[in-house]
């Protein structure tokens, strides 16, 4: 089960952060994940961040998730 | 992203075993994936992807069903489910049935949402249907904490919160269910991690690889099976790095266990599972609606002829269920695998209908 | 919008009983109960040789000259939204359901049905709105009817519009004039009325730059017919989405038709709303969509001349009609599998799973 997809945290307000993901921004819960911070990508299930992506993975990420992070393939 | 998928596919090709296996994708998003993306019709013949019991919808008793349509009839409260339950038929209705009949029952995209709309409107009895996994799990302790500490009071859980590891190692004391390999849930395991299935690999032998959702990380998935399985060797694997580590997410998991105790669970087509559950530890069962709402018992009853346990087993197919695609269609779906989107059922019949 | 018309190509069959015991949204929402509300309720009351069609527009004669005729109710939620209002689509709703035939829309009926205590400014803006989107065209509100209910016996404000428009001779466009070989077009990207609608929703709160596609298509459709004649079919991809529309009019025509997933045009941020809510953008209603099934040999030229319409820049081939058959819309996927797009059983609604 569990659709939860990848975003980027770009605002953070205590335990809010306003994340965006394929040009849509939301506000969501972070309490689940202490460590983000601002610009860290983290993975949304149903409004909340439920674990921070490491960078170094993302970035090497192909296909779809490209697009998701901001660079787009094809 | 093609050529990539071309390899994987050539790899699988070249490296098929000699015997038919059977993987079973445990997570109803797996089983969507697959499905939508037609991979199916990627991998060599004799690998069968089967569907688990990985849809919280799917494995939740009818009688929970029942009961939350009977609250709903019984007091004036404001009832909030996530879309996955809404057409789920209970014994002789739904939450969609009850809504059209003027019951307040919401759609709702996140439980803080749910706990928001509880604060702003005071006079009103609010219900979240805490539905879900291991995945799902911390966003209720969250939300039940802050209204501890908040003290909100009139805010109330359904709960069915189900675990995973302990409905897998149920299928593997069952001799009638034959597996070669689990494709572990991912988001699940982004929160308790991969050593959970442990066992698995250890007790049973068999591989467990913990899998993405996008095409090419499942198919990375069966690859990694498939050399394992060649190997003859079980272990269990991470291919969904970017996102799942060893020990999963700490804080989720202690959060988890701040608010509920372990308990037995009634899976749908399973039966009782010990230790497969979760009830509200006592400092919170303020926020349990089953105590607070009690209802008459109703008499619930399982559709005659579904399948849909055999189905979750991965003993049978959703086209071997007499039902399946004749009395039993998503626009009137007689068991819990058909009303589901990511309902092994459901995927069959919308995406697999027809042999291309 | 309600079931006033809908425009279903679902198999008929007056002889099935109608087995529901209340309306619900489902019989409104472009899907599966949809149709069998039309077909086993209303056929049963009102079918003839014109309504049991089902098309977006009536073909009638009267007299020697051709008109198409159309009714369509409108109800939104919100009724101002990016791109538009209420009243916008109720205009532009009518219109492209006339333009379907190939018609000149000439008249409109504009009815309103509005709650006590809808605020006069808010009815000015709708009205003004409703004369932008006639602006560009020869078409004149030519009668109307205003009825105000009590507090809560209405949302605000619900509009009926019926259209009537002119058709020449020579031009007869149907599904049933669909062939094997005709290419599929679509004058630009998918979802975007739905997405925009729910993007808004006070319980889900994105913020994102998506607007409605809610345009009004008459000079679109006019430039397509003035490069060709082998304009088989059109089709507006409102409620239930472009998989619905196509999945009507393979059965309605009686083929096979294959559509390519990479080329369908999805803006990124209407994907970004589907994929946190879980849903497919091939079911989600457009306002300003036209299907188009062209010979192939013509296909280029409508191509060129729908990119050069203001409401067809993003204009693209997504498929053809591979052969006679029962129906079946496959999408070939951006992997090269296939799979069967279905008439949609019921709205989606958000998930988890």
């Amino acid at each position: 089960m569990c659709l939860a997809i990848p975003a980027k945290i770009i605002k953070i307000n205590k335990n809010i952060a306003e994340v965006e993901s394929l040009g849509v921004k939301k506000e969501i819960d972070i309490s689940l994940t202490p460590g983000a911070s601002l610009g860290n990508f983290v993975i949304v299930h149903a409004g909340f961040a439920i674990q921070i992506i490491e960078e170094e993975d993302a970035l090497a990420a192909q296909g779809y998730w490209k697009e998701y992070l901001g660079e787009k393939e094809n | 992203m093609k050529k990539k998928i071309e390899e994987l596919v050539e790899f699988l090709n070249k490296n098929k075993p000699g015997r038919s296996i059977n993987i079973m994708e445990v997570c109803g998003t797996h089983t969507m994936a697959i499905s939508r993306y037609g991979l199916r019709q990627l991998i060599p013949e004799n690998i069968n992807l089967i569907s688990g019991p990985g849809c919280p919808v799917c494995v939740t008793p009818i009688a929970d069903i029942d009961w939350i349509i009977e609250i709903a009839r019984q007091y004036d409260v404001s009832i909030f489910t996530f879309g996955d339950l809404f057409r789920v038929p209970g014994t002789e209705s739904s939450l969609y049935n009850e809504k059209s009949k003027g019951k307040d029952i919401n759609i709702c995209y996140s439980p803080a949402d749910v706990l928001n709309f509880a604060k702003n409107n005071p006079d009103k009895k609010v219900i979240f249907i805490a539905i879900g996994f291991e995945t799902t799990i911390p966003l209720t302790s969250v939300i039940v904490k802050k209204a501890y500490k908040e003290k909100t009071s009139n805010f109330y859980i359904y709960n069915t919160h189900k675990l995973v590891p302990e409905a897998l190692e149920l299928l593997l004391a069952d001799r009638e269910v034959k597996i070669d390999a689990f494709l572990c849930p991912g988001h699940v395991s982004a929160i308790i991690g991969s050593k959970p299935y442990n066992f698995i690999a250890e007790d049973y032998h068999i591989p467990c690889v913990i899998s993405g959702f996008e095409p090419m990380d499942i198919l990375e998935s069966i690859a990694t099976i498939i050399r394992q399985i060649n190997k003859g060797i079980s272990e269990v694997e991470i291919q969904y790095r970017r996102v799942v580590r060893e020990e999963g997410n700490p804080t989720a998991v202690k959060l988890m266990y701040e608010v509920f105790d372990k308990s037995d669970s009634l899976w749908r087509g399973l039966g009782n599972i010990p230790g497969s559950g979760l009830k509200l530890k006592k400092k919170f069962l303020k926020f349990d609606a089953k105590t607070f709402f009690p209802v008459k018992r109703i008499k619930s009853r399982e559709p005659a002829g579904c399948e849909c346990g055999d189905v979750l087993k991965g003993i049978k197919k959703p086209a071997d269920c007499k039902l399946f695609s004749k009395t039993c269609k998503p626009e009137n779906p007689i068991g819990p695998c058909m009303v589901s989107s990511e309902g092994s059922c459901a995927a069959y019949y919308k995406y697999e209908k027809f042999k291309i | 919008m309600t079931i006033s018309k809908n425009k279903k190509n679902i198999k008929i069959n007056n002889n099935k009983k109608f087995k529901d015991k209340i309306i619900q949204l489902s019989h409104g929402d472009g899907g599966i109960k949809t149709g069998e509300l039309i077909n086993n309720l209303l056929l049963k009351y009102f079918g003839n040789e014109i309504l049991n069609k089902l098309e977006d527009s009536a073909v009638l004669n009267c007299s020697g000259k051709r008109i198409a005729y159309t009714t369509d109710s409108f109800v939104v939620n919100p009724i101002f939204f990016p791109g538009g209002d209420i009243g916008k689509l109720s205009i532009c709703g009518t219109i492209n359901d006339l333009v379907t035939t190939g018609c000149t829309p000439v008249a409109m009926s504009l009815s309103f049905i509005l709650e006590e205590g809808f605020p006069v400014p808010d009815f000015e803006k709708i009205l003004l709105s409703i004369k932008n989107a006639t602006h560009d065209t020869n078409l004149k509100i030519v009668t109307g009817d205003t009825k105000v209910v009590e507090k809560g016996s209405a949302d605000k404000i619900f509009i009926n519009t019926s259209g009537i428009g002119f058709l020449c001779n020579n031009i007869d466009i149907s599904p049933c004039k669909i062939e094997v070989g005709d290419k599929i077009l679509i004058n630009g990207g998918i979802a975007e009325h739905g997405t925009a609608i729910l993007s808004i929703r006070k319980e889900f709160n994105f913020k994102t730059s998506i607007v409605s596609d809610c345009a009004p298509l008459s000079s679109l459709v006019n430039d397509m017919l003035s490069v060709s004649k082998k304009i088989h079919a059109l089709r507006d991809a409102t409620r239930g989405g472009l998989a619905s529309i196509l999945f009507e009019l393979a059965r309605a025509s009686e083929t096979n038709i294959n559509i390519y997933e990479d080329k369908i045009p999805v803006k990124k941020e209407v994907r970004g709303i589907c994929e946190f809510l879980g849903l497919d953008p091939l079911y989600i209603a457009n306002e300003g969509k036209m299907v188009v099934f062209v010979d192939r040999k013509d296909a280029d030229k409508v191509l060129q001349a729908m990119k050069k319409n203001k409401y067809g820049k993003d204009s693209r081939i997504i498929g053809e009609v591979t052969e006679k058959g029962e129906g079946l819309v496959i999408l070939v996927t951006e992997l090269g599998t296939r799979r069967i797009l279905d008439l949609q059983y019921s709205e989606q609604l958000p998930r988890i799973c």
